[in-house]
């Protein structure tokens, strides 16, 4: 009969076979909404809705020899010019600051070094991150604690060549630190010979009876002043526990359709130092730790890690000031920024900055200095791009200017 | 209890990276009319090129997860 009605099964099939003509979206929206009515159609009539929709999706597709940059430059730009220039600052112990807006937008473009706040997330594995007392436990195992975390006061005294360690008990014990594991990591570090460690009871302003544990270093005989100075600072540097530069560990709760569960909000970064201690972490989700470093990211995970962090950390800037800019404009963007395999600016250091063509350069900012440099190297301008077109009054080598038209001789 | 060890192929963030063999690589630059350098690069000094052992020359593919086309396919020409 040539009137089949078509199963579920002959529809995946049908679509299969167009899988190198439509993306994986646009084959995957088919399906869903074809599987809806797929008793009432025939083999043709699928074949026919197919075809429209491969037609339709050639038509939408970007022509070759379209400006894309300017175009996304516009959009981007246009919207960009309504973002607060204001940084926000929560007051309170539990928030963290955090840039965002355009200064956030510049240093992601700007391909800083390093953000100004520097932030991680951490979300912990199906089994630990329903539990807040493990959560709180592994915050504080990554916590980056040093010395100068638990005294609460250090001095110099000259005279007798010692430094005078106060430490907080208070405090110790809150970070779960016990004074042999100070005694130990002062020990290791070879500075002074620890002479003596009193503890002593002293009583606050307020009356409250408080442990005070003094530590005293004696440091080399004839040592000089200044020396001594850097030395109370190295002392204070010492690292006690958790993971180089984790300032602080937030532990966060999210409630999610009646569930709720607990990731860590670190500020600082150090993506290789939480990945090399993994084994003392358990409980950490490692294939979701993210931070706001894109370099981190791109020295760490690779430069294609570093591409889809470009996307999502532009995306939520402009999601989050309410601005409605289309992905594939930044797609755009973190792939020139990441076209060489390095992470490079939009700007004079970068992409701009790095052009082939000298009058492109030499329009772009210090004129003089491109072409005097220019000349004294001898280059050459093949005049292939936009600007140096526009410089010398040709027609620019945009869509059907693109076209180029050679003749052979003696062909046929 | 036996846990695979991880390794930053893992992470969310990084795509699938396939290295090409010659034969792929030949057919490729046929197909897209281009020399090598045309692609965008990946340095070999990359962690995920180096994981996957691509040396300068070799041309890695990658399929990338698109919000917007589902999968993406990419090509990046390892450079020193």
């Amino acid at each position: 009969m040539k009137t089949k009605k078509m199963s579920l099964e002959d529809l995946k099939k049908k679509l299969e076979e167009y899988s190198a003509e439509l993306p994986k979206s646009v084959i995957a929206r088919l399906e869903e909404k074809l599987s809806e009515i797929v008793d009432r159609l025939k083999v043709s009539d699928v074949e026919k809705i197919i075809n429209e929709v491969i037609k339709q999706y050639r038509e939408a597709l970007i022509e070759p020899g379209e400006a894309v940059g300017t175009i996304s430059a516009q959009s981007i730009g246009e919207p960009g010019t309504q973002m607060t220039l204001r940084t926000f600052h929560f007051a309170g112990v539990r928030e963290l600051n955090v840039t965002l807006g355009l200064p956030r937008l510049i240093e992601i473009l700007d391909a800083k070094r390093a953000p100004s706040t520097p932030l991680m997330r951490i979300e912990l594995d199906e089994k630990t991150k329903y539990d807040k007392a493990k959560a709180e436990e592994l915050a504080r195992k990554i916590q980056h604690v040093t010395i100068e975390n638990v005294t609460s006061s250090i001095s110099i005294d000259f005279g007798q060549q010692i430094i005078l360690l106060q430490l907080d008990e208070e405090l110790m014990r809150d970070k779960r630190l016990t004074l042999d594991m100070v005694i130990n990591a002062l020990s290791k570090h070879k500075i002074g010979v620890i002479e003596s460690v009193i503890e002593r009871v002293e009583e606050t302003s307020e009356g409250k009876k408080k442990k005070i544990i003094e530590i005293t270093i004696a440091m080399p005989e004839g040592i000089e002043a200044t020396k001594l100075v850097k030395l109370r600072q190295k002392i204070l540097s010492i690292k006690l526990k958790g993971i180089k530069g984790l300032k602080r560990v937030v532990v966060k709760e999210v409630s999610k359709e009646g569930e709720t569960y607990y990731y860590l909000e670190v500020e600082g970064s150090n993506l290789q130092g939480i990945l090399n201690n993994l084994d003392e972490l358990e409980g950490i989700d490692p294939t979701r730790i993210m931070t706001n470093n894109i370099h981190e990211i791109a020295a760490v995970l690779g430069i294609e890690a570093a591409r889809t962090a470009i996307i999502n950390e532009v995306m939520s800037v402009l999601r989050e000031q309410g601005l409605d800019v289309d992905i594939r404009h930044v797609m755009l963007v973190a792939d020139l920024m990441t076209m060489t395999g390095k992470v490079r600016q939009i700007g004079r250091h970068g992409i701009s900055g790095e052009k082939a063509s000298v009058l492109a350069r030499a329009a772009f900012e210090v004129t003089t200095k491109h072409l005097l440099e220019a000349s004294a190297r001898g280059e050459e301008d093949p005049l292939a791009g936009v600007i140096e077109n526009v410089v010398v009054g040709q027609l620019i080598p945009i869509g059907s200017g693109m076209v180029e038209l050679r003749i052979k001789r003696g062909g046929e | 209890m036996l846990k695979k060890k991880f390794t930053i192929l893992d992470h969310e963030l990084v795509p699938k990276h396939i290295l090409l063999t010659k034969e792929e690589k030949k057919q490729l630059l046929e197909q897209l009319k281009i020399r090598p350098e045309q692609l965008p690069w990946i340095r070999a000094s990359d962690p995920v090129a180096k994981l996957i052992g691509a040396k300068p020359g070799d041309i890695v593919k990658i399929v990338r997860k698109s919000p917007t086309a589902g999968e993406a396919i990419a090509y990046r020409f390892v450079v020193p």
